[in-house]
């Protein structure tokens, strides 16, 4: 086989595969969820269709109430958090805080959603350090006050917590759509014209800016109103959400309770469904009443106070996640730490000494997994974005769907029906099938973060490096991939920290067997050892941090004395 | 050395004909083909190198001598191409660039001998190790020269290689490129919309006009 052929025949699969990879597990997923929720499932004794689960569903007590709590706590978060992004970007765009921020962006957005509720809980709970800061020179108290916070019924603290979390997301893929839609010339159409930042924004920039950010904020809704791991430690127990509902039915030691469980996971994805549908009605009516404000030439909105709110609401998005790891440091070294001091004094390092030896084994799969699915993820974006050079054409919207597949329909509704149909297949949860499931989520967000970069590299160093005699391999392997090498490592560090932070895929595909930090911190934070807590989270946040650190510093040190090459990226 | 035959080249857009070209050149000569901008010139040369966009339908043959190119893969066509910017690979130093080009055949010493004799050639001999983003516009030019020459190519293709040089430079280099592919007898193709470099080069001058 010739080179020419085999590198061919290799780029030509890899789209193929990666293709695979994110629709196979979701379409079978749902499939094998679909199943048991009409009563089929032979493993356990269900052979017959029947309606049972869902009338079973029907009667839990307070399944109202979980399904209204899943999409005001969705539906909630993600308008609130694409409205302190639009109000910062319209206020700030051309502004040195919008160019300060930009580099605080990549960082945020790899604190595991754990650690970051983890963080937000111990922070702003009666006996946190909010209140021990303002205890009792402030509140008078000289004992926690009695409040329910993380938990109330209410769900503000698991607004807060996603809030946080989907702020930088959304920030992080605007910039990208930013460049794409030209904001910043038609900005400068606007304001030369007598618009303010904000107006000219909201009426020029928005219009072409939200198509380019719709499947981005479908992805925060989903992820919103089905996600597990924020709602378990910052949600309301009594009920819970939904989908912390369906994944506590699953590990119902009565095994019948498991047809209830799938029914209430199509449930799931159903009540996601209706929120994007929703929200998408939404848009249209918005779409509807701008389009005549858009040219009615007025040249103002309010933007003083709107600019006010924006640079007030992302100060207390980054203070609150920056305070809230703060405080986990701070918990992970007190000793006896009692109300209402503000600090622990003095601080120890035996926390970390006592919980050395039960550390080992968690990083050590953390790592396992996590490495296992970023590499995994990176030849198949590799793949995929070498096979677009290859068609000269980028990705036809259809596959941009598809990348977004994973994210856009609720993961516990697929990886349930994952369960099942490892359970009637006889297949053994492991090791494979957790790096698989990341895989799944890590792809997405690797593909994202690489192909700006790898798109926009000029096609004429490939062409001057034909004309000189390299093949398409040696194309690849020689010029592309060491030209590429920084935002390839960025990339690569994204997809870890997507991995590191995946609570679901190991909880519900290694059945117990495959223990992260992630799954770690989460069952640890329902418990009441703050120490041991605090350390697992922080861990989970160094990892991907040092993930980061390499990504940044390996390309300078090989590249050290390329400085066309360093300057460019 | 070979002549360069293009037969009855026609390049089409959709149903529109882009431009169509019937020459040879032969070793050593230098043939300007100058026309606006936007009527396909660089077109032309992509389609000659091998890397014309499937937008675009070429009919006609491409020879070197009886070789025929154009159903070639284009690294196996050896057309040495020279672009406005002289695409010097970043992540690679001076000596790495010129050594990307050549063939692998050769003890890596001799390989190497051949490089500090080309870099020696223009002065250049300190520069071995050297990054090029660190190099002047002029030296970037003469390596990206040097870089083609060594890969051993059998014609010389030129796209508009001199508009982005300072004027005062442009004239140097321009002459020492053309005396440089006059000694190495290699057919050459240049595009330009210069008149200048036309003239410079001396040789046939095919005028493309908006079909």
């Amino acid at each position: 086989m010739t080179a020419a052929l085999s590198y061919r025949l290799v780029i030509r699969s890899l789209p193929w595969l990666t293709i695979g990879l994110l629709s196979l597990p979701v379409f079978s997923g749902l499939a094998g969820a679909l199943a048991p929720a009409f009563g089929w499932l032979p493993a356990l004794g269900g052979e017959q269709l029947s309606l049972a689960p869902w009338r079973e569903l029907a009667r839990v007590p307070g399944l109202n109430d979980m399904l209204r709590l899943s999409l005001v706590s969705g539906l909630g978060s993600a308008a609130i958090s694409l409205a302190v992004v639009v109000l910062f970007l319209g206020s700030f765009l051309q502004s040195p805080v919008y160019r300060r921020l930009r580099r605080w962006l990549a960082p945020l957005l790899a604190v595991p959603h754990a650690a970051a509720a983890i963080g937000l809980a111990f922070l702003l709970a009666p006996s946190g350090w909010v209140m021990r800061i303002l205890s009792p020179w402030l509140t008078g108290l000289d004992y926690p006050p009695d409040f329910a916070f993380p938990g109330d019924s209410w769900g503000l603290a698991l607004i807060l917590g996603l809030v946080i979390k989907e702020v930088p997301f959304l920030l992080l893929m605007s910039l990208a759509a930013l460049v794409q839609c030209r904001a910043d010339e038609r900005m400068t159409v606007a304001r030369s014209l007598g618009y303010p930042p904000l107006t000219a924004f909201l009426k020029t920039v928005m219009p072409g800016l939200y198509p380019l950010l719709r499947l981005p904020v479908y992805a925060v809704i989903a992820f919103a109103t089905a996600n597990v791991e924020v709602a378990m430690i910052l949600g309301p127990t009594t009920p819970s959400t939904l989908a912390v509902a369906v994944v506590g039915w699953l590990h119902d030691p009565d095994l019948t309770t498991r047809f209830m469980a799938s029914a209430g996971a199509l449930l799931q994805l159903l009540a996601t469904l209706a929120a994007l549908l929703g929200w998408w009605l939404m848009e249209r009516l918005v779409v509807r009443l701008s389009r005549g404000w858009w040219q009615d030439g007025r040249r103002h909105c309010g933007e003083r106070g709107w600019a006010l709110v924006a640079r007030w609401a992302m100060r207390l998005v980054l203070g609150l996640m920056l305070l809230a790891l703060a405080g986990l440091a701070l918990w992970s070294v007190a000793g006896y730490w009692p109300f209402p001091q503000s600090l622990p004094w003095p601080p120890t390092l035996g926390n970390w000494q006592n919980a050395a030896d039960g550390l080992l084994s968690p990083v050590a799969q953390s790592l396992a997994v996590a490495l296992g699915a970023t590499l995994l993820s990176l030849v198949l974006v590799l793949g995929s974005l070498e096979a677009e050079t290859l068609r000269r054409r980028p990705l036809r919207p259809g596959a941009q769907l598809i990348l977004y597949l994973p994210l856009l329909v609720p993961s516990v509704a697929f990886l349930f029906g994952l369960v099942m149909l490892q359970a009637q297949l006889g297949q053994q949860p492991g090791l494979l099938a957790v790096i698989l499931g990341h895989a799944v989520f890590v792809l997405p967000y690797l593909f994202l973060s690489l192909a700006e970069s790898y798109r926009r590299l000029d096609p004429r160093w490939a062409q001057q490096a034909r004309s000189l005699g390299a093949g398409p391999w040696r194309v690849f392997m020689g010029v592309r991939l060491p030209m590429l090498l920084a935002p390839i490592l960025t990339a690569a560090a994204v997809g870890f920290a997507v991995s590191i932070g995946q609570y679901l895929p190991t909880l519900l595909l290694g059945a117990g067997r495959v223990e992260t930090l992630t799954t770690e911190a989460v069952s640890l934070a329902s418990g009441g050892d703050r120490r041991l807590t605090a350390i697992h989270a922080l861990l989970q946040l160094a990892l991907p941090a040092l993930g980061f650190v390499l990504a940044l510093l390996l390309p300078r040190l090989l590249f050290r004395r390329r400085r066309g090459l360093l300057l460019s990226h | 050395m070979a002549t360069l035959h293009l037969d009855n080249v026609q390049i089409h857009q959709g149903q529109q004909l882009l431009l169509s070209l019937d020459t040879a050149i032969a070793p050593g000569e230098i043939v300007t083909v100058m026309g606006p901008s936007g009527v396909g010139k660089s077109t032309l040369l992509a389609y000659i190198a091998g890397f014309l966009s499937p937008a675009f339908q070429a009919s006609g043959q491409v020879r070197l001598d009886d070789t025929r190119l154009d159903t070639l893969p284009a690294e196996q066509r050896h057309l040495g191409l020279l672009f406005q910017d002289p695409l010097l690979f970043p992540h690679l130093d001076v000596e790495g660039n010129l050594a990307f080009g050549m063939r692998r055949d050769g003890r890596s010493g001799e390989r190497r001998e051949r490089i500090r004799a080309a870099l020696a050639s223009v002065g250049l001999e300190a520069f071995a190790r050297r990054d090029p983003a660190t190099l002047s516009g002029g030296q970037k030019a003469r390596v990206a020269l040097l870089r083609v020459l060594l890969s051993a190519p059998r014609a010389i293709l030129l796209d508009e290689p001199f508009s982005k040089l300072d004027a005062a430079l442009r004239d140097e280099i321009r002459q020492w490129v053309f005396e440089r592919v006059r000694d190495h007898h290699l057919p050459t193709l240049m595009v330009t919309h210069d008149e200048a470099d036309a003239r410079a080069a001396g040789g046939r001058i095919l005028t493309l006009s908006a079909a």
